[in-house]
């Protein structure tokens, strides 16, 4: 694993006005992250797992303190800015698979290029590649309805790998999948994680999960808790 | 990404099936009442400009004055000579010469003593010279009852409603008294060649129709008539043309301090059919402009609700990276492409209906009984090249401002907010 800090946080304040008042989620909460880690927020609900994975993922700003992603300041990014980096360098990986119903599995992994000026020939190259990842091109016609709960998350995967991004964020990805699907989606993100040196950040409580990670920060109150390596986390 | 949103339009039938019903029957209505409005509007200005006013019509300036009493002395005089001069200034109209008496039907028994006795309206055309155009103009051959058009002088045709008051028939003899152009006593028998039926009151109360040379025998009114009626050898009605040839006319022939002198007016300027024709071309406009506003509230929430329905998709495609910006941008592409096909839809139908109540009209005849304006008893829609676009465009700006007012929330909301509320 390279040595290079690709996400940087200092001292992150984020809050949210609660009638008078206002509430703390994430309180002078500092990190950094890696190339190629595969890491997990932990914590009970309300920790601010969520709301950090939101910030590095440019959805969100801090209100006070810094967030560094790839050398940019998540706080002095345009709207334009912020969508070219998670077009570009992040993606997204949701517990509900958030599939479009409409479109089957080619077209949804296939609309995250859509945005990038690619030609057609280059993207469909991308997303059968993206597919084999996951093991779906059989399924390439196939709507989200005709999928399994465990073939859906596989799409998502593959819809925010396609781009090859440098980042993946991961809200609770097995919340919705039994325990063989989940072990099978794990495993197909390791690999990426380790064939494409992808950095994997999950936010999570599920033990499944948090067997693969190989770091596993513990977040309460907004504040880390605990932030450890594994040492031998499952392939 | 317009292909990409094309398939999801078609794919998703309750993003494009209820808002492309919604603009189909909007833009049907705006096109098949545009064209039952353009068609009923043209039917009554064309049957007045046949029967009554003429593209344009000369008369003298006294007449005009008093044209609902139909003044016989105020009549022009010298109108041989008038028409010719006419037919020389505007050779691509026609001039017809028409007289307009009022009198009392006398109807004799078998002793000659007065059986039934009614107010008359009388109407002399020129009924008897060959290829006279004033029986197709009038729509008399259509319009017979019984008998037929008179082939000789001396004969009549009256309105079978008045036959069947006076119970009289064809072959019977009926007397006209009346007043001549001198003002004197005139009386002229004629045989009743045939009966008519219009199927309009305000045409067929009351009718007589006899030739245009007998009146003038009978009225004393030799190289004289009520009006000179002109018509467009196209036969139809040209505002800019009729003001041209009015204009011309009037700059020679009208002297202001001559009231016997000829004045010529055009359709517009005669029993208010100016107000008609322009309400006729306002009517659309107001089509349109009600159309798109009741059209935008509809869609507007046709649009809220789908982008309630579809909040999860945008906030996939914000995480995906697409700026709400982009979002918004096609949201009303896809609008602009539900708008298109709707509109195509509503075009063809409203064409349809529209051909259809063209080609075989709305019989109304039976209600027209009482009906004192001169409007035909078939009312028919007329097929406008302005139809193939009239209802087409406001369609689409109606479904895409509705969903521009919709998506505006995306438009403002800030990408943090937005994307908590999108539920992903």
């Amino acid at each position: 694993m390279e040595n290079h800090s690709i996400i940087k946080i200092e001292n992150l304040v984020k809050s949210f006005p609660v009638g008078k008042g206002e509430f703390i989620a994430l309180d002078n909460l500092s990190l950094g992250f890696e190339k190629g880690e595969f890491a997990g927020l932990v914590g009970p609900s309300g920790s601010g797992k969520t709301t950090l994975l939101n910030i590095i993922g440019s959805l969100d700003t801090p209100s006070k303190g810094k967030v560094m992603v790839l050398d940019k300041s998540v706080s002095e990014l345009t709207n334009r800015q912020s969508a070219q980096l998670r077009n570009k360098h992040i993606g997204f990986i949701f517990q509900t698979f958030n599939l479009l119903p409409v479109y089957n599995v080619f077209e949804n992994v296939e609309f995250a290029l859509l945005l990038q000026k690619m030609s057609a020939n280059e993207r469909k190259k991308a997303v059968m590649d993206a597919l084999e990842w996951v093991g779906l091109t059989e399924k390439v016609k196939s709507r989200p309805s005709m999928l399994s709960g465990g073939e859906c998350q596989r799409v998502a995967i593959a819809r925010s790998m396609v781009k090859r991004p440098e980042i993946v964020l991961a809200d609770e990805p097995t919340a919705n999948l039994d325990s063989k699907n989940s072990h099978n989606i794990l495993q197909t993100m390791k690999n990426l994680n380790r064939e494409l040196k992808t950095t994997f950040i999950f936010a999570t409580h599920d033990e499944k999960v948090m067997q693969y990670l190989d770091r596993i920060i513990s977040l309460e109150d907004g504040k880390v808790s605990k932030d450890e390596k594994v040492k031998d986390p499952k392939n | 990404m317009i292909r990409f949103i094309f398939k999801g339009v078609i794919r998703d039938k309750s993003r494009s099936l209820i808002p492309v019903i919604i603009v189909s029957a909007g833009v049907f209505l705006t096109v098949f009442l545009s064209s039952y409005f353009a068609g009923v509007f043209g039917d009554m200005i064309d049957l007045s400009a046949r029967f009554t006013t003429g593209h344009v019509k000369v008369v003298t300036r006294a007449y005009a004055e008093n044209e609902d009493q139909m003044p016989l002395d105020l009549a022009l005089l010298e109108v041989g000579s008038l028409k010719t001069q006419l037919n020389a200034a505007y050779p691509d109209m026609e001039w017809v010469e028409r007289i307009h008496f009022g009198g009392l039907l006398d109807v004799p028994d078998e002793n000659g003593e007065t059986r039934a006795q009614g107010p008359a309206i009388g109407t002399a055309i020129d009924l008897l010279s060959p290829g006279s155009t004033e029986i197709a103009r009038m729509s008399i051959q259509e319009s017979i009852a019984k008998g037929s058009i008179p082939s000789k002088p001396g004969e009549a045709l009256i309105s079978e409603g008045f036959a069947q008051k006076f119970a009289v028939s064809v072959g019977d003899e009926i007397t006209i008294f009346g007043s001549t152009m001198n003002g004197s006593m005139m009386f002229k028998t004629f045989i009743i060649s045939g009966t008519l039926n219009f199927g309009n009151a305000f045409l067929d109360r009351g009718a007589v129709f006899i030739d245009l040379r007998d009146a003038q025998l009978a009225l004393d009114m030799e190289d004289a008539s009520s009006e000179i009626l002109g018509y467009f050898n196209d036969g139809v009605y040209n505002d800019a043309k009729a003001l041209q040839v009015t204009e011309s006319f009037n700059s020679s022939y009208n002297v202001p301090e001559d009231e016997f002198s000829p004045q010529m007016m055009r359709l517009v300027d005669q029993n208010e059919l100016g107000q008609y024709l322009s309400l006729a071309e306002h009517m659309s406009s107001i089509f349109i402009l009600v159309f798109v506003m009741a059209m935008s509230i509809v869609l507007w929430n046709t649009g809220l609700l789908g982008g309630l329905r579809r909040y999860s998709e945008y906030g996939i495609r914000l995480a995906l990276g697409e700026e709400k910006k982009h979002i918004f941008y096609t949201t009303l592409l896809e609008a602009a492409i539900i708008g298109v096909i709707g509109s195509v839809f509503g075009t063809v139908l409203g064409l349809a209906g529209a051909y259809y109540l063209q080609t075989y009209g709305l019989n109304l005849s039976g209600m027209m009984d009482n009906v004192g304006m001169m409007m035909p008893a078939v009312l028919r829609s007329k097929i406008t090249p302005e139809l193939f676009y009239i209802g087409f465009f406001p369609g689409v700006i109606a479904t895409v401002f509705g969903n521009a007012l919709a998506g505006y929330a995306i438009y403002k909301r800030k990408t943090s907010r937005l994307f908590k509320e999108l539920e992903v």
